[in-house]
């Protein structure tokens, strides 16, 4: 009992305890509230109104057609959506390090990621969510395959390797912010230019940069690999076929590496401070 | 007037000291020029002219509106004033002697020059070296893209004071510019060019404020703008008057009501 | 606000590494080197080194009221922040409340209580009762403890008025009497206080002062308190330490100071660099 009680707070825990508090100061504006969230859907949505202008003068983009190209979309903007609600208060840090406001995560007795994952947290981030969700179950639907359960698992697992892969690099654009406080649009690039990346079939960037998207970059695991296995599409890179598979692996490296950076740069940061 | 030059030259040294921020803006809005390169010349490669425009005319326009996105304002979804007014500071704004809404473009122009200076060229140099360009090499050209920039400028300028104004009555501006700023991104052509999306939808899009803004310019320095440069301006004009008829009616009604927040 | 109700607050567990003879702050040849990296010729730059707290020996024993004062720049802050393990030290040795605060941040943070009088910790859009209950669950405060220190602290610092106000609608008075409280309701062994009475009335001044005194006298709470204002020093703190260019100028009772000068004119002195 006592020996409990001595151990800091879980982190989860207390990231649930952060978000419950964000999230009741932001019910504090609740108009505001609603119309950020109906913006986040509009947001979304017209991404996908972009697509569909395309494929309304295309059949083919990248050798994909309309609906392979919405599973690639919607798988991706789930995954995203997801890390987004849960990791991206990261993208505060900047500011809280140049305010100096980060002294005080430092001087309370639980994980640094789970207050700075939990900052600022508002319900508004749901609106990316939902018309994303919306278009994967309009491509499953319209995706005119047989689904195996091998199949399905690897379609749930695109989501969940790609939730912990965009997870990972919101952490790592926040090691950016330690480095350089101005860089919050570089920042950016990493997370959101990744996504972008990833909407669309990778064809689209031709040979050199769909390797350096694979084996550099690797966020062709988010859900091109995976979705060629589930849409039984041949790899138009010629790549051999494990790297369809390879997505937990990779997911796995690099929220080890994101976590090792974290640490390396609370460490950074307190010795050389502001 | 002078005070407002004042103030304009005063906000653009001070966005000119944000080297580092701009650096670093530079390299954003180039990667993600690269990736709608890509996306736009997927199109491209099926049909080689849409509406007039070749694949290299595609790759200008991709990274000239990266160029166009930070003194154009946009991603920004209102104005300095916004957040200004949320906590009250906009008292000492508005007993200020001056034209309050003349004072705030007069900010918001030094901020554009400012990033325009330092944002504007790298990501079109850049662009070039990879891809195909199709800048025209007509002086008038560029005089008349120019031109409309700065009606552009003043479109987006009177749309974000509008919004910011907003947070008068809502003490919280950010709702509503967000709404605004999706529809907004979409109109403007930040996402794919108007003039590529099927015809019925273009002509809707084209007579939207944001038009003005990103597309046209766009179309004027390709020559492809039709009406040409006249209508461009008459357009854009149109809007900017109406837009700061509407921002000078809602300023005033503000000045009756002000409910400036923590006294 | 005016006397604190009689009943004590019952005794703190002090951990066993740390017998209460032992300093409760020791720090001994405390150095901090920033070094940043300065433009010298148009391509190649210079690593330029500033010593922001040089070779402090700082001993300071449980139940100590310590006023910690020095110009701005003098390195009061930058020795807060490595007593409370945000900073990690370029060299010398420190032990807070038995703990190394670098390596130990985490265990460190739940017996200390920080008040940044300009920062505050309080969740800005909610009534002040949600801080402190966070807090709770933060800390691990025993429910039962919990609710000890808060009716405690809700009746020594009068905060039941506005315990279910918006910390927005707080004055700034109200809003540091929160502060205060969110340091202390884990019980810590070390209070450090930056500035607690900046910007407040003169009611409010005195509340706050009375309040530490007690709170020092009753519950033998260590403070550290870097203050601007000479009222704070007389009448708080037994004991003063004084730096500037980071290193300690004076350490010792305040009657000694008193006795050899005026404190006014030692103070004056000591902020006439910035013209405070």
């Amino acid at each position: 009992m006592a020996e409990s009680v001595e151990r800091p707070l879980p982190a989860p825990v207390a990231y649930l305890l952060l978000v419950r508090m964000w999230s009741r100061s932001a019910w504090q504006y609740r108009a505001s509230l609603l119309l950020t969230g109906l913006g986040q859907i509009l947001t979304t949505s017209l991404d996908l109104i972009a697509i569909l202008v395309l494929y309304s003068q295309v059949t083919l983009i990248g050798g994909f057609t309309l609906p392979q190209t919405l599973y690639l979309y919607g798988t991706t903007r789930v995954a995203f959506a997801l890390s987004d609600l849960v990791a991206s208060g990261v993208e505060t840090l900047a500011d809280s390090i140049r305010l100096g406001t980060f002294d005080l995560v430092l001087i309370r007795p639980v994980s640094t990621l789970a207050q700075v994952m939990a900052d600022q947290f508002t319900p508004k981030r749901f609106g990316k969510l939902v018309p994303a969700a919306a278009t994967l179950v309009w491509a499953l639907i319209d995706l005119p395959l047989h689904w195996t359960p091998a199949r399905i698992a690897v379609c749930v697992g695109t989501i969940v390797c790609g939730f912990v892969l965009f997870c990972a690099f919101w952490v790592l654009s926040g090691c950016i912010s330690f480095l350089a406080v101005d860089a919050r649009e570089v920042a950016n690039t990493f997370t959101y230019g990744s996504e972008f990346a990833t909407e669309y079939p990778l064809t689209i960037f031709g040979r050199p940069l769909g390797l350096a998207l694979t084996f550099v970059l690797p966020v062709a695991f988010v859900t091109w690999q995976p979705a060629l296995y589930v849409l039984g599409h041949p790899d138009p890179f010629g790549l051999p076929g494990f790297l369809r598979l390879a997505s937990p692996a990779v997911a796995v490296v690099f929220a080890a590496l994101a976590a090792l950076a974290w640490r390396a740069c609370i460490r950074r940061y307190r010795s050389t401070g502001s | 007037m002078r005070v407002y030059l004042t103030a304009a030259r005063l906000s653009l040294r001070r966005h000119l000291a944000y080297r580092s921020s701009a650096a670093a803006g530079v390299a954003t809005n180039t990667v993600f020029g690269f990736i709608r390169t890509f996306v736009l010349l997927a199109l491209w490669r099926q049909k080689t002219v849409i509406n007039g425009w070749d694949a290299a005319d595609a790759c200008t326009y991709s990274f000239l509106t990266q160029a166009l996105i930070a003194p154009m304002g946009v991603f920004m979804t209102g104005t300095e004033l916004g957040p200004r007014i949320r906590t009250g500071d906009v008292a000492v704004d508005l007993y200020r002697p001056v034209d309050f809404q003349s004072w705030w473009l007069a900010l918001d122009a030094g901020r554009a020059v400012g990033s325009g200076m330092l944002r504007s060229l790298p990501p079109v140099l850049v662009g070039a070296l990879f891809f195909p360009m199709a800048l025209p090499l007509s002086p008038l050209r560029w005089a008349a893209f120019l031109l409309c920039c700065l009606v552009g400028y003043l479109v987006s300028f009177s749309l974000r004071y509008l919004i910011s104004l907003v947070a008068f009555w809502t003490m919280d501006e950010r709702g509503m510019a967000a709404i605004t700023f999706a529809v907004g991104f979409f109109c403007s052509g930040m996402i794919l060019p108007l003039t590529a999306m099927p015809p019925r939808l273009d002509s809707v899009l084209q007579l939207t404020p944001w038009a003005a803004v990103i597309q046209i310019p766009a179309s004027v320095l390709f020559g492809t703008q039709s009406g040409g440069l006249a209508y461009a301006l008459a357009f854009g004009l149109a809007w900017a008057l109406l837009l700061l008829g509407a921002g000078r009616l809602l300023t005033g009604a503000a000045r009756r009501k002000v409910v400036v927040q923590g006294g | 606000m005016t006397a604190l109700p009689s009943q004590p607050l019952p005794d703190r567990a002090e951990p066993p590494t740390n017998p209460p003879t032992d300093p409760v702050i020791l720090a001994e040849g405390l150095t901090k080197v920033f070094s940043s990296r300065a433009r010298a010729g148009r391509l190649r730059r210079e690593r330029v080194d500033f010593t922001a707290v040089d070779a402090i020996d700082l001993r300071v024993a449980p139940g100590e009221l310590v006023g910690y004062i020095g110009p701005n720049g003098a390195g009061k802050s930058t020795t807060i922040k490595m007593l409370t393990g945000i900073l990690t030290p370029s060299s010398g040795t420190l032990r807070v409340a038995g703990y190394d605060p670098q390596r130990d941040r985490v265990k460190l943070a739940r017996r200390i209580g920080v008040v940044f009088g300009q920062r505050t910790t309080l969740w800005w859009d909610l009534p002040l009762r949600d801080s402190f209950t966070l807090l709770q669950r933060l800390y691990r405060i025993p429910p039962a403890r919990f609710a000890e220190n808060l009716a405690f602290y809700t009746e020594a610092l009068d905060l039941g008025p506005f315990l279910d106000r918006p910390v927005r609608q707080l004055s700034l008075g109200q809003r540091m009497r929160g502060d205060i409280t969110a340091a202390l309701l884990h019980d810590p062994a070390v209070v450090y206080l930056d500035e607690p009475t900046i910007g407040l009335d003169v009611v409010s001044k005195h509340a706050v002062r009375e309040f530490l005194r007690d709170l020092n006298l009753r519950t033998g709470t260590t403070i550290l308190l870097t203050t601007h204002d000479v009222d704070d020093i007389e009448r708080l703190c037994s004991r003063v330490v004084a730096i500037d260019h980071g290193r300690v100028t004076y350490d010792g009772s305040l009657e000694a100071l008193r006795a050899e000068r005026d404190l006014e004119t030692v103070v004056r002195e000591l902020y006439s660099r910035q013209g405070v």
